[in-house]
């Protein structure tokens, strides 16, 4: 017997044909036809209209019937609410069948009904069910809490069935127990800040038993919510650990992750000096390499932990490099991953293997996995010292295979390794040169651009390598722009007796012809460096630059450790914290590793390796590679140690600059600020000192307020809460720019520096529109004034209240988070006016529901239209009826929202009657 | 937890749909095909997807991807092996996975899948325990419901659901008692240019096929025990009975299952069975190339070698290849540019050889990789780790059981750089 002939019937009168089988008296006829119907709603068919027809043969003692119909209602009970209702009848009968698999299969198939009406008939049944005799019928109600709270939660906490909930972790069945925990785990996932899984010794006593009896899926539910257990001490720690360990043994590889979850971080609070803490290191290793044994999309998952994993804890699997050697019919996803991780475990005992294994994949055929392969070999090279020199001569044998994108790749990380280690590996800078008119990605060339910049004093034709990618300028990307016009200001300030016309010629294509505000800031400042002081310029441009090291691939300490509280979900698999992409989580949780108690020590105690102890002091490490101004940050923030006497400069440049300032500079002053509307104002208007003041206030003038209201500043982190970091602002809409001010305070004893700013998703998509500039380190004491450009093209989730924001800061120091509100009002764009005709039309569009009234008081009318105009809310009609004043106006909102508003004014009375309608269905909360 | 499962062809076609939680539009899967269509071989698709509102968590299985929806953070290593486990259902159900098997028992799957899963949590996914809810279609059973108006759907909870010992129905009854062991040991290697070991290890388990009366509790032991430092048991496996006396204590399942699967590390010395002497070159001008093959017995502990193949994926630009082979029979696939060498038993006393030219398109450049060569074989009646069951005993029952024990090695992914 099969199924595909209910397929076949695809004739018109199908529907009415199977209306007339489910009406018929013959029981087998009778579900041979709710057979098709479900048939067809497997595909997708549409078969809703025989509703009525299906739900008739509910009464039926014929299980499998029962089962079909059940699935059928599931499925269309939403879209025919009423009809619906006509099941509850059988649905409550069942509840009380002797039969306690009907029982639970009634109160199973309720819960699936997303109908409100039927839900309320539910809680009577639901509540017998929770204290059901039989544990099955138990097991089922619970997960059915968790369905019903899903569907209404008020009624739920009404009902008090959490509480029930709450006692069915005590239940004597483990089954119910691990899906209690399920249930309330879920539900705890839309109630953040709810204790509804309230944690203490015996609860915990009480899962860890049930660990033991219960399924493999609830033994997940269990350890996942083991996980979020603090333990008092390290004792405690270890009992847990103890008991949690035999999972490692497990043949369902998601218990193995989550057991390891649990034991990554309780670990933490294990004393190192503990015998046990050393066999737990070792009982961790073989579960994860057994995990690389299963198919390919469990080893993918496995293989992002692992990689989280290694970077906390690089002593558990150092040994197991060759498990990561990649098999030529692995999924290119999980090759990926793997090369990932044998260059994180690479080290000196093992780094012939590994350079053997990826020149081995440098010939593979798959490019990606080819380019990812030649970088992981410059990576080594980083990572470990003693590699270098046989990382680069691999890199050299991989340039003569002229590969064209193996070329480019290979040139990317020598790059790199110049970095790390100047002034030792110039002697291949020659056979890189023989490729220069190969490179055609914007990476390779910026690059080798760079390297004949930096070492243009050993290239003999360096003027003219960097000349002829001077002509295709304006083609260029702006990584390449910028990497030349740094390199040209190099080699003028090495040779300047020759270049002075090629410097010259990249000042003015930078500064006068070029649309990239980034270019021309640099243009000027090297024009300015270079005019006023010569000498000071070579100290800046040619400072030595910190060196490079491998933690720049490193995920950063407080977000790893975050990531470690989540391993085995979507979050370890993202490498980014659940706030950052989880829809529904809404108070952010940020999970933390608990600190080592007992011994005293602190985790970052010096034989927990590198791992631990980059937490600690945070290197001095270059924020990206392909950061565009990175070197150029780099060295206004590090200014070169030696203050001595200044190198002793030529006459010849000497000259060369002063001529400079005679010619280019005048020019350069009248075409960059003679017009304004080019001038990037919000790039500017940063704060700066030093001796760069004076020209971001010639740029910072430009384009100012033009009377937009901007509340006063206000304290968003409070220096208790940000390690003495204190900072309060405002935000305000400057020339159609929304900017967000503030006042950065360090109020702790060290110097802060290395300023990050980030965004959580918004209901407007609010993001910041560049970094954060903070140039100089701030001092203690000290307060800086920093404005933040912002834009709305952000991700976008509704918020609560409407207007609110989260942000992270960051700093040397740790990350901050805290949250602001915005005035609305800054969000209204500048081409708010609606025609007269439209906001007539709109307005009687526009149903009651959407309309809003409210009250102002003590406002004075002349001042009220003039004031609203400058926030962009814009008056297009004014009438007087009956002794009132009406005005009429409209505001458009960055995200396309308009906003209409009628403004009554009773004259000789200071009270506003404003009315307010919008356009989208979206509800606002929206007044000035 | 799991929202929707969608199952779609090898083509992209949507052929069946369940949600456990609200209705989600099958739209979300453009999101999928997008990606298949970016990655071109189906094998690499990503198993985790991100879209707007979804998280989408796949596997490829039978030519078919098993694709399931979540809107919230949950284990995805939990919805991979889930998904493996609806596939594996299908495949006892069915004896296959398939499109066409799926389209004729979409009842029973769809009543499968609503068994399996509930709001977005397993319910029971152990097949005995299905098995006694929904019966697998069988034509005598489809016969006697139809004569007798009976159902496929067991009327009464079944036993194994909340006992300690979910894994095993109550009331099992055989004429003939048996407990058969198959140790099957797979070899994954990577043997560079000179015949060198780069990465070895041996992926083993132990699969049962049990048919006992009544509640047996069986107790399985090793000669060897201390090679295995990394087990993964069966649920019915007596953990602490490992841990402290090395041996297997459990009250088995009923039917075929897998009891335990180990994995035998690089560090340990790992034998490999055969060594390949291989010369690959394509020369510079001419457009062709020579190939060179054989095979011998390297660690084979006296066993024979059977069922011996050699795959070579050829560069792309590869037209044609003329071989001869002094042993067995050799194929070349136009579209997947694969030599297919099947070699057959490997005699110590002649080796196989397979030798001759390659030809390329003429005018294509050098091909720049070097083909791996694949090996698949054999050898039966031995655990190349060494592996030895001693003994198995049964408490608990009265009748004595026909035992037996089967040892298998098989190549797993073993490959030759060349």
């Amino acid at each position: 017997m099969t199924d595909s002939k209910y397929f076949t019937t695809t004739k018109k009168g199908e529907i009415f044909e199977l209306k007339a089988e489910l009406n018929s008296d013959k029981k087998e006829k009778k579900k041979e036809a709710v057979k098709k119907v479900i048939a067809s709603m497997t595909v997708g068919k549409d078969v809703s209209a025989l509703f009525p027809d299906v739900v008739n043969c509910m009464q039926t003692d014929n299980l499998e019937l029962k089962k079909l119909v059940y699935l059928y209602l599931m499925n269309y009970a939403k879209s025919q609410p009423d009809m619906a209702i006509m099941a509850v009848n059988t649905f409550v009968k069942d509840c009380e069948d002797p039969n306690p698999l009907i029982r639970a299969l009634a109160v199973r198939t309720m819960g699936c009904i997303r109908v409100d009406k039927i839900t309320e008939y539910l809680c009577e049944p639901l509540r017998k069910c929770l204290k059901d005799e039989d544990p099955y019928v138990r097991k089922t109600a619970a997960v059915c809490v968790a369905k019903l709270h899903d569907i209404n939660a008020q009624l739920v906490e009404d009902q008090g069935f959490l509480d029930t909930l709450k006692d069915l972790i005590s239940d004597s069945n483990p089954m119910v127990v691990a899906n209690a925990v399920a249930a309330l785990s879920e539900i705890a996932e839309s109630h953040p800040n709810s204790n509804l899984l309230d944690l203490n010794p015996q609860t915990i006593n009480k899962l860890l038993t049930a660990l033991n009896e219960c399924t493999e899926w609830g033994q997940i539910f269990i350890l996942d919510c083991l996980a979020n257990y603090t333990p008092r001490d390290d004792r405690e720690s270890q009992s847990i650990c103890e008991r949690v360990t035999p999972r490692l043994s497990h043949a369902n590889s998601a218990v193995v992750l989550s057991a390891v979850k649990v034991l990554m971080k309780f670990m933490e609070m294990l004393p190192k000096d503990l015998d046990y803490y050393g066999t737990l290191l070792k009982k961790l290793a073989p579960p994860l390499v057994t995990l690389l044994s299963a198919e390919p999309e469990l080893q993918y998952v496995a293989l992002r932990n692992i990689n989280l994993i290694v970077q906390r804890r690089p002593e558990i699997l150092k040994h197991e490099m060759k498990v990561f050697f990649v098999k030529y019919n692995d999924p290119i996803y999980v090759k990926l991953e793997k090369l990932d991780i044998m260059i994180r475990l690479a080290s000196q005992a093992n780094i012939a293997q590994v350079l053997a294994e990826l020149k081995e994949y440098a010939t593979e055929v798959d490019v990606d996995f080819v380019r990812k392969a030649v970088r992981a070999i410059g990576r080594c090279a980083i990572k470990v010292e003693q590699s270098a020199e046989r990382c680069v001569s691999t890199l050299l044998d991989l340039i003569q295979t002229k590969v064209n994108y193996v070329v480019q790749e290979a040139i990317v990380v020598i790059k790199d390794i110049f970095r790390k280690y100047p002034n030792k590996y110039e002697s291949v800078i020659a056979t890189l040169c023989e490729n220069l008119d190969s490179l055609d990605e914007p990476e390779a060339r910026a690059a080798m651009i760079w390297i004949v910049g930096e070492y243009a004093e050993r290239i003999d034709n360096a003027d003219e390598l960097l000349e002829s990618f001077l002509e295709g300028f304006h083609d260029e990307s702006t990584q390449v722009q910028l990497q030349l016009l740094t390199a040209i200001v190099k080699l003028f300030l090495k040779k300047p007796t020759e270049t002075q016309e090629l410097v010259q010629q990249v000042l003015s294509l930078a500064t006068q012809d070029s649309d990239n505000p980034d270019l021309r800031d640099r243009g000027y400042i090297y024009w300015r460096l270079l005019s006023t002081d010569p000498v000071a310029a070579k100290e800046v441009v040619l400072a030595e630059k910190p060196l490079i090291s491998e933690e720049t691939d490193l995920i950063e300490p407080t977000l790893l450790e975050e990531l470690i509280c989540h391993i085995g979900t979507l979050a370890s698999v993202y490498h980014k914290p659940p706030s950052a992409f989880v829809e529904g989580s809404r108070g952010v949780q940020h999970k933390r590793l608990p600190g080592s108690a007992g011994s005293g020590e602190t985790v970052e105690s010096p034989d927990t390796g590198s791992a631990a102890g980059v937490s600690d002091a945070p290197p001095a490490v270059i924020p990206s590679q392909g950061d565009l101004l990175g070197d150029l940050l780099n060295l206004d923030l590090t200014p070169p140690a030696t203050t001595g006497p200044p190198p002793p400069a030529t006459s010849g440049m000497q000259l060369g600059a002063m001529d400079l300032l005679g010619g280019g500079l005048d020019s350069l002053m009248g075409a960059g600020f003679g017009a304004p509307s080019a001038a990037p104002a919000a790039s500017f208007s940063a704060p700066v000192s030093g001796g760069l003041d004076d020209l971001f206030d010639l740029g910072g003038g430009v384009g100012m307020p033009m009377g937009a209201y901007s509340p006063p500043k206000t304290v968003w982190l409070p220096a208790t809460k940000g390690k003495g970091l204190e900072i309060s602002g405002t935000f305000a809409r400057r020339a159609g720019v929304i900017q967000m001010e503030m006042t950065l305070t360090n109020k702790a004893m060290s110097v802060m520096t290395d300023f990050a700013i980030q965004f959580n998703r918004n209901s407007f998509g609010l993001a910041p529109a560049g970094p954060l500039q903070v140039l100089t380190p701030l001092s203690p004491n000290q307060s800086i004034e920093v404005s933040l450009p912002l834009n709305t093209v952000g991700p976008v989730m509704k918020m609560d209240p409407l207007n609110n924001l989260q942000v992270a800061v960051k700093n040397n120091i740790d990350v901050f988070y805290f949250s602001c509100q915005y005035p609305i009002s800054m969000l209204f764009v500048e081409d708010g006016k609606m025609e007269r005709q439209v906001f007539l039309a709109t307005w009687k569009d526009i149903s009651n529901d959407n309309e809003a009234q409210f009250q102002i008081k003590d406002c004075h009318l002349n001042a009220a239209s003039n004031k609203l105009q400058g926030s962009n809310i814009f008056t297009i009609a004014k009438r007087t009826v009956d002794g009132q004043d009406m005005l009429y106006q409209s505001t458009k909102l960055s995200n396309g929202i308009w906003v209409l508003a009628e403004l009554r004014v009773q004259t000789g009375n200071p009270t506003f009657t404003v009315s307010l309608a919008q356009q989208t269905v979206r509800s606002n909360h929206c007044s000035d | 937890m799991i929202n929707s499962l969608f199952l779609i062809s090898h083509s992209g076609d949507i052929f069946l749909e369940k949600h456990w939680k609200s209705v989600i539009s099958r739209s979300v899967c453009d999101y999928f095909l997008e990606a298949k269509e970016k990655s071109g071989d189906p094998e690499n698709v990503a198993p985790v997807l991100q879209t707007p509102h979804h998280y989408l968590i796949s596997i490829y299985r039978g030519k078919l991807f098993f694709l399931s929806v979540t809107q919230t953070e949950v284990p995805p290593l939990f919805v991979i092996e889930f998904l493996h486990r609806v596939a594996d259902t299908f495949q006892d159900y069915f004896g296959d996975c398939s499109e066409v098997v799926i389209k004729e028992n979409t009842v029973t799957v769809y009543e499968l899948l609503e068994e399996m899963l509930d709001n977005g949590f397993p319910l029971a996914t152990e097949s005995n325990v299905l098995k006694e809810m929904i019966r697998p279609p069988t034509i005598l059973r489809s016969v006697v419901n139809t004569l007798t108006g009976g159902s496929n759907v067991g009327g009464t909870l079944p036993t194994g659901q909340l006992s300690n010992v979910p894994w095993r129905r109550a009331g099992v009854k055989y004429t003939n008692n048996e407990a058969y062991f198959d140790v099957i040991e797979e070899i994954d290697a990577i043997l560079d240019k000179s015949g060198t070991t780069v990465f070895a290890e041996i992926q083993g388990v132990v699969e049962a096929c049990v048919k006992l009366t009544g509640m047996p509790d069986l107790t399985l032991s090793f000669m060897n025990p201390r090679l295995l430092d990394d087990v993964s048991f069966h649920p019915c496996v007596r953990f602490k009975r490992w841990e402290s006396e090395r041996v297997l204590s459990f009250i088995p399942p009923d039917g075929n299952f897998r009891l335990m699967s180990y994995h035998v590390s690089s560090q340990n010395l790992v034998a490999i069975p055969v060594y390949v002497k291989q010369n690959i070159s394509f020369l510079e001008t001419g457009s062709c190339g020579r190939l060179d093959i054989t095979i011998g017995p390297k660690q084979t502990m006296g066993k024979t070698v059977e069922n011996l193949t050699v795959t070579i994926p050829m560069p792309k630009s590869v037209l044609s290849v003329n071989l001869t082979a002094t042993q067995g029979t050799y194929t070349f696939d136009l579209t997947t540019k694969a030599v297919l060498w099947d070699v057959g038993k490997l005699n110590p006393q002649k080796l196989p050889n397979l030798r001759g030219s390659i030809s390329i398109q003429t005018g294509a450049p050098k091909p720049e990789e070097n083909p791996s060569i694949n090996i698949d074989l054999k050898i039966q009646q031995l655990a190349i780790s060494g592996l030895k069951v001693s003994r198995l005993d049964m408490y608990g029952e009265k009748y004595k059981p026909f035992k037996g024990v089967k040892y298998v090695t098989k190549a797993g992914k073993f490959q030759v750089r060349t």
